[in-house]
């Protein structure tokens, strides 16, 4: 609170220029950490996004649910896509569709984009956390390591009946 | 030797209406007060409003009670963000502007009336945003108003104005600054806490640009002016604002930091050089790190989100590290030159825990670094993102540093700003010594709540989140311990607006007649004018302990960053 002196331009001390010292090394490694996690992790952010809009993205959904449909749960469509291919997954307010089943240890291409709001992909338990946008057609490439049923929770806002929006991935 | 800034002869215009403050011996212009008062009295007002919500949210998210219904839920979690994050913030900053730009520098307002057209902009603004929120209900949009998401104009609107007017106020204190300096109120640098509060002043500045960048379309767009606006790009110009608004906390915070260590222990910063520093580090990188948001949005690449993510190279980070270690040495220099010099730690034993000012510095330091900031940096890795983005380990963070630590700390400063500049005693002492404890007591089991939640899955911004039907039984003891915690911190904040209304509305004008509020006569401010460099620099006085407390974090930093790649490493492989 007080006026320095004139000059206060002065050399650090001992423990300043130690802690200086380790909190930068310490810096510079969180630094690397993510390029290197980048080039040898499992676990990457998808990138490869393009723009659609929710009228030609609708379209597509119906399409790949025609083409691969097993079975239908609560009137939503349980599709199996072969592995390898490209997958689509629509977020309305307040639903996802249609229910996907994937078979565990093999490659998906994953497409998710939403049809009004922005919405949230959570899969759980797995706890994988996307954010869904219009316009968007996210492309995410999974692979399931683990089997069994997954749920699809929204976790971005989208109005009043957020909270009802669930949907599933089952992976045998 | 620092001194206290001279006092120079007040400016000829006999228009001039000042006291001197009897404790600091700086001159208070009434118009800077008048303003400080009315800027403090709606951040007081505002945050009782976001408390009332943030009590009623919580017992709604304890899944066992479960309060309130969807839509009043969705409401007031909207109420609370914008009274919390944005009012209650705002306001108490624009005191600290006020404050920092005039009395600290033994200047005069130089442009009341224009920041008093800035505070009546902020008060409409602000309540106005409250009204159409509680009125209409296409405005539960959450305080973020995601587009597509469309409030009402009125929405968007309300934001404008307390927005604009935060500027005009902020560009105020400029001019102060600019002023006082013309006309020789102080000499030299500004002091540390001024200089902190520039900091925060030039941050806010392109905050508030940014938030423009995003409202204004939002509005044009809510008013069918314009037809389209894409929803990313409004998510990077709305945290743009939202995300440095955050470090604009941040900054005032660390002023506070330094004026509470300064005021209940009497320090001198050991470097003025590293602390000043550690501030520029925050005006050159915090700015980038909108990118926080936008970890696991579509449409962006590795290398633009990790670059901003990082703040270029963990360089903001590195300056509150810088701090974190500067503030303990100045107390421990501070207490072990009084004689306190046992051991690593006899100078902490020896601090005046008892001192409301000391308290809040403590709660607000431990939990914003030890806490806030560690999780903080782990969710803004980029790939750990992915286990985090809007789960509860969000709000869990942000709760540890807005609330646990900033608001921590400007309700410490509250206590010594009733008397200083409300002129008025304070009452309910023994609740004041009690509050920082009882509030950062229940704030730390609402972040460990929401963390452990978070962790095991649940959704922040959620109704009911066992629709889900496969979040795992011990939520409901994370979400409990997330309610209790909740419960407490509002008996803390009870008692700070009870301490506060108390003081100002009971008893006469009084002028302070002396500067610690319960832990003895003597005047630290006045005191730490005679630490020497001697003092500083003497081998038994070197913050030794400090650097234990220090190299501490660090490996606790360590272990929770760490253990966060591990956790990501077993989840499903994606790219």
């Amino acid at each position: 609170m007080l006026a320095p002196e004139q000059n206060w331009w002065k050399p650090l001390g001992r423990l300043e220029k130690t802690w200086l010292t380790v909190a930068l090394v310490w810096c510079i490694f969180l630094t690397v950490m993510m390029p290197l996690w980048y080039y040898m992790g499992k676990q990457n952010v998808p990138a490869e996004t393009y723009r659609t809009t929710p009228q030609q993205y609708a379209a597509t959904v119906n399409e790949f649910v025609a083409q691969y449909q097993v079975g239908e749960e609560n009137s939503v469509p349980v599709v199996a896509p072969p592995p390898g291919s490209d997958v689509y997954l629509r977020a309305s307010a307040w639903q996802w569709y249609p229910i996907l089943q994937l078979e565990k240890g093999k490659e998906y291409r994953l497409h998710i984009s939403s049809m009004d709001y922005a919405h949230g992909f959570s899969l759980q338990p797995v706890n994988i956390n996307l954010e869904v946008l219009p316009g968007y057609d996210y492309v995410a490439t999974i692979t399931p390591t683990s089997s069994g049923e997954f749920t699809i929770v929204c976790n971005e806002y989208c109005f009043l009946g957020h909270h009802t929006m669930v949907g599933k991935i089952i992976v045998k | 030797m620092a001194t206290l800034a001279p006092t120079f002869p007040w400016a000829k215009d006999s228009k001039d209406d000042y006291r001197t403050c009897p404790v600091l011996t700086l001159k208070v212009d009434m118009h800077a007060e008048r303003l400080i008062i009315a800027n403090a009295v709606m951040a007081v007002v505002t945050l009782t409003i976001g408390g009332i919500a943030a009590l009623l949210i919580a017992l709604t998210r304890w899944q066992a009670v479960h309060l309130l219904d969807a839509t009043w839920f969705y409401r007031l979690l909207t109420i609370h963000g914008i009274d919390m994050l944005i009012a209650w913030m705002v306001f108490f900053e624009i005191a600290g502007l006020h404050f920092g730009s005039t009395v600290l520098l033994n200047a005069r307002h130089a442009a009341p009336k224009t920041a008093w057209f800035a505070f009546i902009l902020m008060t409409v603004g602000g309540l106005m945003a409250n009204v159409v929120v509680l009125i209409d209900p296409r405005n539960t949009v959450a305080y973020t108003a995601y587009m597509p998401l469309k409030a009402s104009p009125l929405f968007y609107l309300s934001y404008i104005l307390f927005a604009v007017g935060a500027l005009i106020a902020v560009i105020t204190f400029f001019i102060n600054i600019v002023v006082a300096k013309r006309e020789k109120r102080f000499e030299g640098s500004l002091p540390l806490v001024a200089f902190g509060f520039m900091t925060a002043a030039i941050l806010a500045t392109y905050t508030l640009l940014q938030g423009a960048a995003a409202v204004v379309p939002a509005f044009l767009w809510s008013a069918g002016i314009l037809s389209n606006f894409d929803p990313g790009i409004y998510r990077n110009f709305f945290w743009g604002f939202g995300h440095p608004a955050q470090q604009v906390n941040l900054a005032a915070m660390i002023s506070i930091w330094y004026s509470l260590a300064q005021i209940t222990v009497g320090i001198r910063p050991v470097n003025e050089k590293f602390s000043r520093l550690a501030f520029v580090l925050y005006l050159f990188f915090i700015n980038l790190g909108s990118a926080h948001h936008l970890l696991v949005d579509p449409g962006l690449s590795f290398s633009w989100k990790a670059v901003n993510t990082s703040y270029a190279m963990y360089l903001a980070v590195l300056g509150s590290m810088m701090h974190a270690f500067s503030i303990p040495a100045a107390l421990e220099v501070a207490l072990r030159a009084k004689g306190y010099r046992k051991g690593l730690f006899g100078w902490l034993r020896n601090a005046p825990w008892g001192e409301p000012g000391f308290a809040a510095l403590v709660v607000s330091m431990v939990m914003f670094g030890w806490i806030g900031g560690v999780t903080g940096v782990v969710i803004g890795t980029e790939q750990i993102n992915l286990l985090v983005h809007n789960t509860m380990r969000l709000p869990g963070h942000f709760h540890a540093t807005v609330v646990s630590g900033t608001t921590t700390a400007f309700m410490g400063f509250t206590y010594y700003i009733i008397p200083l500049i409300f002129r008025k005693e304070l009452k309910l002492k023994k609740w004041a010594v009690w509050q920082p404890y009882v509030f950062g007591g229940g704030m730390l089991l609402v972040s460990l709540g929401m963390i452990v939640s978070g962790l095991q899955g649940v959704s922040r911004r959620n109704w009911d989140i066992t629709f889900s039907g496969v979040v795992p039984g011990t939520i409901e003891l994370s979400l409990a311990i997330f309610g209790i915690g909740a419960i407490i911190a509002v008996i803390g904040g009870i008692m700070y607006v009870a301490i506060v209304l108390t003081s100002i509305l009971t008893g006469p004008r009084l002028e302070a007649s002396k500067l610690l509020l319960v832990s003895g006569d003597n005047n630290p401010v006045l005191e730490s004018t005679k630490l020497t460099e001697h003092d500083l620099e003497s081998k038994q006085n070197q913050p030794k302990g400090s650097f234990v407390l220090v190299i501490a974090f660090l490996v606790w930093f360590a272990v929770y960053y760490l253990t966060n790649w591990w956790l990501l490493g077993r989840t499903w492989f994606i790219r």
